[in-house]
C-alpha cells in the first residue's frame, strides 16, 4: 500500500517548516528564490519563497519578513532552532533567481533574480550555513521539493525536466 | 475601481478590433475584471503557478508605467498561428523560431493598440518596450510583473480581460499591472476625485 505522502506548500513571498516526513515544496519560480534549510539529525526542513532581495527597500506598513532575503533566512533559521533543529548541523540549498525576461538597456530591476541569489547567499554566511547546492539563475522557471527525509531537493523545470540536488 | 475597469474595457477593446481584423473574425471579450489580488492568486487566474504559458510581456514606461501582459495557452498559441499566418506547428513541445517570431509579432500588435488607446484615453504617455517571450509556469513568468507591489504589500492590481473567439477558442487574456504609483496619475487624468479607495 502505498501511503500518503504530507506535502508542505509555501506560497509566494511565504516560509514554513516540516518535520519527520513528507515535502515541503513551492511552485513557479522565476526571479523569486526558494531557498530550503535542513537538519538532517532531526529530519527537518524548511522552506522560504523569497521575492526581493532586501527589505530597506520596503515601503509597506507591516513587513513580509518572508519576503525578503535579508529577513526571511534568518526567520526560517530561527523558527527551525525553537522546533528543536540544531544550528551546527544545518546545511542549505537553493533554486531559482532567473531572468525570465531580457531586455536591452533596462533598469536594475531586471536583475533581481541573481540579486536575490547574492543576497540570499550573502545572510547564509553571515549566519554560518554551509550552502550544499544551488540551481540558480537561466531564463526558465523551477517548482522545488525537498523531501524532509533524505534532504532531497527535486527541482523541475519545464526545459530541463527534473534533477536532484 | 469602475474607472479603471473601463480604461480596461478600452484597451482590450481596440485589441479585439485588432485581432478581429486580423483573423477576419469577430472576436468577443469579456468585461475587464478589475481587482486587487493576492500575489498567489494572479497566477491562479491562468489555471495555477505551474500551467504552462506562452506569455507576451512587455514594460510600459511613460507617465503611467506597468506591466503588461498577454498570456495564451501553447494550444491557444497554436491556434492562433494557425489561423493568422497558416502555420501548422508540428512539434508538441517548442515553437521554431519563425513561429516564435509571429507570436511576437501578433503580440506586439494587440499589446500596442491596447496600450494606444489607453494613452488616447487618459492623455498619459505611455509607450511599450520590445515585447519579451516566454513559455514557462504561470508563476514564474507572472511574479515578475509583481515585483513593484511586493516593495508595498501582498496584493496587486490587476485589470484583465478575455478575448474569445466564438466556438475556436483562441483564448487569450491581458493582465495590466499597473505600478503603484500609477493610480494616481490614471485617475487624476481622467479627472476622478481622489477621496476614497
Amino acid at each position: 500500500m502505498i501511503e500518503e505522502q504530507r506535502i508542505v506548500k509555501v506560497g509566494m513571498a511565504d516560509l514554513n517548516i516540516i518535520q519527520q516526513a513528507g515535502l515541503i515544496r513551492t511552485t513557479g519560480l522565476g526571479s523569486c528564490v526558494g531557498l530550503t534549510l535542513y537538519d538532517p539529525l532531526a529530519k527537518m526542513a524548511g522552506l522560504a519563497h523569497v521575492m526581493l532581495p532586501t527589505s530597506t527597500i520596503a515601503r509597506e506598513g507591516e513587513l513580509n519578513i518572508a519576503k525578503y532575503a535579508d529577513t526571511a533566512v534568518p526567520a526560517l533559521l530561527e523558527q527551525l532552532l525553537s522546533s528543536g533543529a540544531d544550528k551546527k548541523r544545518i546545511v542549505a540549498k537553493m533554486a531559482g533567481g532567473s531572468q525570465m525576461f531580457t531586455f536591452a538597456g533596462t533598469g536594475d530591476s531586471l536583475r533581481i533574480g541573481p540579486r536575490n541569489v547574492e543576497s540570499c547567499k550573502e545572510k547564509l554566511s553571515e549566519l554560518g550555513i554551509p550552502l550544499l547546492a544551488e540551481d540558480t539563475g537561466g531564463n526558465y522557471g523551477r517548482t522545488i521539493e525537498l523531501d524532509c527525509e533524505t534532504g532531497i531537493l527535486f527541482i523541475r523545470s519545464v526545459q530541463k525536466g527534473i534533477k536532484e540536488l | 475601481m469602475d474607472v479603471l475597469k473601463e480604461v480596461g474595457n478600452i484597451g482590450a477593446g481596440n485589441a479585439a478590433t485588432a485581432l478581429s481584423r486580423l483573423l477576419n473574425k469577430p472576436i468577443d471579450m469579456a468585461v475587464p475584471k478589475v481587482q486587487m489580488l493576492p500575489f498567489e492568486a494572479v497566477a491562479e487566474k491562468v489555471g495555477g503557478a505551474e500551467c504552462i504559458v506562452l506569455a507576451i510581456f512587455l514594460r510600459v514606461e511613460g507617465d503611467a508605467p506597468g506591466n503588461l501582459f498577454f498570456i495564451l495557452s501553447p494550444e491557444g498559441a497554436k491556434k492562433l498561428l494557425h489561423r493568422l499566418a497558416g502555420i501548422h506547428v508540428e512539434s508538441e513541445e517548442e515553437f521554431s523560431e519563425m513561429e516564435w517570431s509571429a507570436l511576437s509579432e501578433i503580440g506586439n500588435i494587440l499589446a500596442g493598440s491596447y496600450l494606444s488607446s489607453l494613452a488616447d484615453f487618459t492623455s498619459l504617455a505611455m509607450t511599450p518596450t520590445v515585447p519579451a517571450l516566454a513559455m514557462d509556469m504561470a508563476g514564474a513568468i507572472l511574479s515578475y510583473g509583481l515585483l513593484q507591489f511586493g516593495e508595498m504589500g501582498d496584493s496587486a492590481l490587476l485589470i484583465d480581460t478575455t478575448f474569445i473567439e466564438d466556438q475556436q477558442e483562441v483564448e487569450g487574456q491581458f493582465f495590466l499591472i499597473p505600478d503603484p504609483e500609477s493610480f494616481d496619475k490614471i485617475f487624476t487624468a481622467l479627472g476622478v476625485p481622489m477621496n476614497d479607495d
